[in-house]
């Protein structure tokens, strides 16, 4: 199937209803694996961070990290979902050279968390609301790189080199329930979805969830009912799609597929499929001819987890706010619309314009400056808001000089650019720069008087009544201070020693 | 062969202790001994040689300082090949893990070298522990020293015969379904199954995690409660070890006593099958203990008699999963990797030719047991059983203190007989696999010899979890008296080698 063959994305609408479901693979930031003490930092030499236990050396066992099951109940009970009295760790079994145990230590019909929800805001506002099936425990693979195949696929390959230092790292996969009545705004309600989930994550502390660090991964299953239908359609399920764009772009593509095939007449066929981001589209990947035989059964190496109530209830209490409401409160506390809200949470500026905001600025010069100069700088160097070498207190203070008149926007990007730099912090440039307003009386009357007998034609306009043509003895003056002069005193100056009024 | 093999450990402990010998001269007279008899018995897969004699040497060393020493500092120990040991051979009794030096010692390990116990070498078994016999060893099989030509028990039939023809006087087993109690009951030695968390499993490669268990092996109670004391207890490395202090088994094994003990007799561990000499020796020891001021109860347990089919879905799941790993990626054989071959194929030759077929059969059976559609009837069934062979026991306790039974249905067997027969190789656990489904504790001691053929008859002592204590009481009481009646040890009666 080519990307010509699909239907219309409206067309698919008009004749049939998407039902979503949504797998998303959390990487906990704890500092020691799952089972293991070994350390989690990324970048580390290859299996550099390993040990008997997460290599399945024989005779090694496994142990729980307690801050990995911390971690997933507090997940669980931001998503409010119910937590197991009582539940149970399970062997999903199945070959593959990149799981050391040819087990994964996982979770099976005993969650630790389920049947919770999560709402989702859309950009005009509606609120939708995602089921959550479950939410549970377990470790991560190891990582293969295939050498001496096109585009490091295995096929092909000559050999293949396997990293362990991800194996046996925490991971918490979060399932939704299926996800009806989405209509033609299904890919923007997936897309919602993972970005609100993010935000959650990220607000616990848990984990950074960067998507493109692998820390945050997403599963898009869909499928498509003719309208009116009650049973679903026959699902496909993208694996790794790791972009809220990807997202969008999957479910959509996915809708457009499916569509075009069943208008053909023709089956979907349950299959695992490939995202490409270059165009959009998905491919298949392994179609699964007999369901995959995982033969789960409780981990014997491990003993039954029963959190207590009294713990659980903690946890609870010590949830920080949450994304959506701690939004709707910012929102009404600056004053400003839900779609400028989502522009400085896809900026992902929230928390820098909070930070901004405390440290003493305005919430409108905070958001001014985070969202354009600074997003302007992060996107030219390609990278976050968060990355700049600029602190939200240094952004503050920059504000404050302006709010006090000591700069003017120009000078403050001046001294932006200084800290950005790493010249020091604002006072720091503005000192050694010599970034001042000069408002300076004698200093200004001088530069304008300069500006009047180096321009006397145009001092002549303005004295005949062309006050617009003053704009040009304001450039001059600006010019020979270098951009530090106070430009409307300027221009008052200028207007009151040619006897014109403003 | 040296008198100093013939020591038990607690003896050997104190002439290492008071000076009249030295560790090295104790550990060099069963090096010795090993020279001179286990071509024969075939007890060992692997003799250190150099780390025994370097074990015995800090010992010494340590007296000479003035350390104080532990109770069983010097004594030597012949380990079961499923312990890890750093840098030593550990096959498991499999080709699969031929020449593989692990990189770190089990749990057991570390506690023996910390105690100042000599490790000898690493004892033959059935491969992965899978056996009755040590027959599925990929390594050949090891003779009984009652008599060559008979198997020593299984799957710990290294350490059982280690013991029995005096190369070590001290054993390390481990029993999924009577791997410690069995061998012990063919070889006339004594060997104890403790309660399932008792002893740390970290680095005992597992066969199948829910059941197995570490536990001593010796020729004598005493020396099997010091053994015991030293190797149990908590560890934070394995998550299913019990959090509480070890039953004081060594004060139990000085004090032997039954007077005024409830001593449950199981009607079900009886029946078809049960050889007449072995039943006959049973009946005696029952009357022994009534003799000693043991009140005697008879019990019915009727689950018992499902036991061993639920063991066979069980241990065969757990096994399936748990032998996975090897796949020739990372360690041990790897057959096939010409460049040609992927991963999977490479996996696949490898574990074709790695694992014998008692594994294979094993890892089939376990693998469809567990395979959706099968779950339920299989092994979520023998969880059930498993479930009322636990009541069964509990309800029992609620009776009696301990409850006894022949160890095993018959003496030792003729090597090769049971060999295509895996139903009748299995019988050979029909009294020792409740045991492990409930997760008690358990010994096996000699009481005598089958008139038939002569060969040791071993009794089984089964206590609750966590009263090991029972078992060291009960069997120190019943050894007493044994050797009071035979007027010496039973193992004498062997033929020399």
């Amino acid at each position: 199937m080519t990307v010509t063959d699909l239907v219309s994305y409206e067309d698919a609408l008009a004749s049939y209803d998407p039902v979503m479901g949504l797998e998303v693979h959390v990487e906990l930031g704890t500092a020691t694996k799952m089972f293991c003490g070994c350390a989690t930092t990324l970048g580390a030499e290859p299996n550099s961070q390993t040990c008997p236990v997460c290599l399945g050396l024989p005779g090694a066992l496994p142990v729980v990290n307690a801050t990995g099951v911390e971690s997933a109940v507090r997940i669980g009970l931001a998503l409010h979902c119910d937590i197991a009295e009582w539940c149970r760790f399970a062997r999903k079994n199945y070959f593959y050279p990149d799981m050391p145990k040819n087990f994964q230590t996982s979770q099976y019909d005993e969650p630790i968390a389920f049947d919770g929800h999560l709402d989702v805001q859309l950009e005009d506002g509606e609120v939708f609301r995602v089921g959550i099936e479950r939410a549970h425990m377990e470790e991560d693979t190891g990582k293969s790189t295939h050498i001496g195949g096109a585009t490091g696929r295995i096929h092909g390959a000559s050999h293949s080199l396997l990293d362990y230092n991800r194996a046996g790292i925490p991971l918490i996969e979060i399932v939704t329930k299926p996800i009806t009545g989405a209509g033609a705004r299904a890919p923007e309600i997936a897309r919602a979805y993972v970005a609100e989930l993010r935000e959650v994550i990220r607000a616990l502390g848990v984990s950074e969830a960067r998507m493109e660090m692998g820390q945050l991964r997403c599963d898009v299953n869909v499928s498509l009912r003719p309208h009116g239908r009650e049973k679903f359609g026959t699902r496909s399920e993208t694996k790794n799609v790791n972009s809220l764009r990807s997202v969008e772009r999957a479910v959509r593509f996915e809708i457009q597929r499916h569509a075009a095939v069943l208008d053909d007449g023709g089956v979907i066929v349950q299959e695992t499929r490939h995202f490409h981001e270059e165009n959009g589209s998905t491919t298949s990947g392994r179609v699964k001819e007999e369901a995959e035989d995982y033969r789960y059964f409780p981990e014997p190496d491990l003993v039954p987890l029963a959190p207590a109530r009294a713990w659980v209830e903690e946890l609870r209490a010590g949830l920080p706010e949450l994304p959506l409401a701690r939004r709707a409160r910012l929102r009404e506390e600056w004053g400003i619309s839900a779609h400028e809200m989502q522009s400085a949470l896809n900026a992902g500026a929230v928390d820098l314009v909070v930070a901004t905001v405390e440290a003493g600025a305005d919430a409108t010069s905070a958001r001014k400056w985070w969202l354009g100069e600074l997003a302007r700088r992060a996107n030219e160097a390609g990278t976050d808001l968060t990355a700049l070498p600029i602190t939200p207190a240094q952004v503050a203070r920059v504000a404050a000089l302006v709010a006090e008149g000591a700069l003017n926007d120009k000078l403050a990007r001046q001294v932006i650019d200084g800290v950005l730099a790493g010249e020091g912090g604002p006072d720091d440039v503005v000192e050694k720069r010599g970034l001042r307003v000069v408002s300076d009386e004698g200093a200004l009357g001088a530069a304008v008087d300069e500006a009047i007998a180096a321009n006397p034609a145009v001092a002549e306009k303005v004295r005949g009544g062309k006050v617009a043509a003053a704009g040009a003895l304001v450039g001059a003056v600006m010019k020979a201070t270098r951009g530090q002069a106070d430009a409307g005193r300027a221009r008052e100056l200028i207007l009151e020693r040619l006897g014109a009024d403003a | 062969m040296s008198e100093l093999t013939r020591l038990t450990a607690a003896e050997l402990a104190a002439r290492v202790a008071d000076g009249s010998v030295s560790a090295v001269e104790t550990a060099q007279a069963h090096l010795d001994r090993i020279d001179a008899v286990d071509e024969k018995v075939h007890a060992f897969l692997h003799v250190d040689r150099e780390g025994a004699l370097a074990q015995a040497r800090a010992v010494d060393e340590r007296r000479a300082a003035g350390e104080k020493l532990g109770p069983l500092a010097g004594v030597p120990l012949a380990l079961k090949d499923i312990f890890t040991t750093e840098g030593v051979p550990t096959t498991v009794g499999s080709k699969i893990l031929e020449g593989w030096l692990p990189p770190y010692d089990a749990t057991v390990t570390r506690r023996l070298k910390d105690a100042g116990i000599v490790i000898l070498g690493k004892t033959n078994m059935d491969e992965f522990a899978m056996g009755s016999s040590t027959e599925n060893s990929a390594y050949g099989p090891t003779g009984n020293p009652w008599d060559l030509t008979r198997i020593p028990g299984g799957s710990g039939g290294g350490s059982a015969a280690s013991l029995a023809s005096y190369q070590a006087p001290l054993a390390i087993g481990t029993d999924t379904g009577g791997s410690i109690r069995q061998p012990a009951a063919v070889t006339g030695t004594v060997g104890v199954k403790p309660t399932y968390g008792g002893v740390s499993r970290y680095g005992m490669v597992a066969f199948s995690s829910s059941l197995d268990q570490g536990g001593p092996c010796a020729r004598t109670v005493l020396d099997a409660a010091l053994l015991h004391e030293v190797i149990a207890g908590h560890d934070p490395l394995d998550s299913t070890s019990v959090d509480a202090p070890v039953p004081a088994v060594v004060e139990a094994a000085r004090s032997g006593s039954v007077a005024g003990l409830r001593v449950g007799v199981v009607r079900e561990f009886r029946g078809d099958g049960f050889q007449a000499g072995v039943l006959q020796r049973f009946d005696e020891s029952v009357e022994l203990l009534r003799g000693l001021g043991a009140e005697i109860v008879e019990l019915s347990c009727p689950s018992f008699d499902k036991a061993l089919a639920a063991y066979y879905l069980i241990a065969p799941s757990e096994c399936s999963s748990n032998l996975a790993r090897f796949d020739a990626m990372r360690y041990g054989l790897r057959v096939g990797d010409d460049g040609s071959r992927s991963a999977e194929e490479v996996t696949s030759l490898t574990r074709q030719a790695g694992f014998g077929p008692e594994v294979k059969r094993r890892i089939m059976l376990g693998t469809y047991a567990l395979s959706s559609g099968y779950y339920d009837a299989y092994y979520g069934s023998a969880q059930k059983v498993r479930t009322l062979v636990a009541r069964d026991f509990e309800a029992a306790f609620g009776q009696v203190d301990v409850i006894v039974s022949p160890t095993t249905p018959t003496t030792a067997f003729p090597i090769g007989e049971r060999v295509d027969d895996p139903m009748a190789m299995y019988l050979a656990d029909l009294c020792t696999i409740p045991v492990n489904l409930a997760g008690n504790s358990a010994m096996s001691l000699p009481c005598g010899l089958a008139p038939e053929d002569g060969l040791p008859v071993g009794l089984q002592i089964i206590a609750p979890a966590m009263a090991d204590d029972r078992l060291y009481r009960v069997g120190a009481a019943v050894e007493a008296a044994y050797q009071a009646r035979w007027g010496h040890p039973i193992l004498e009666e062997a033929p020399a080698l």
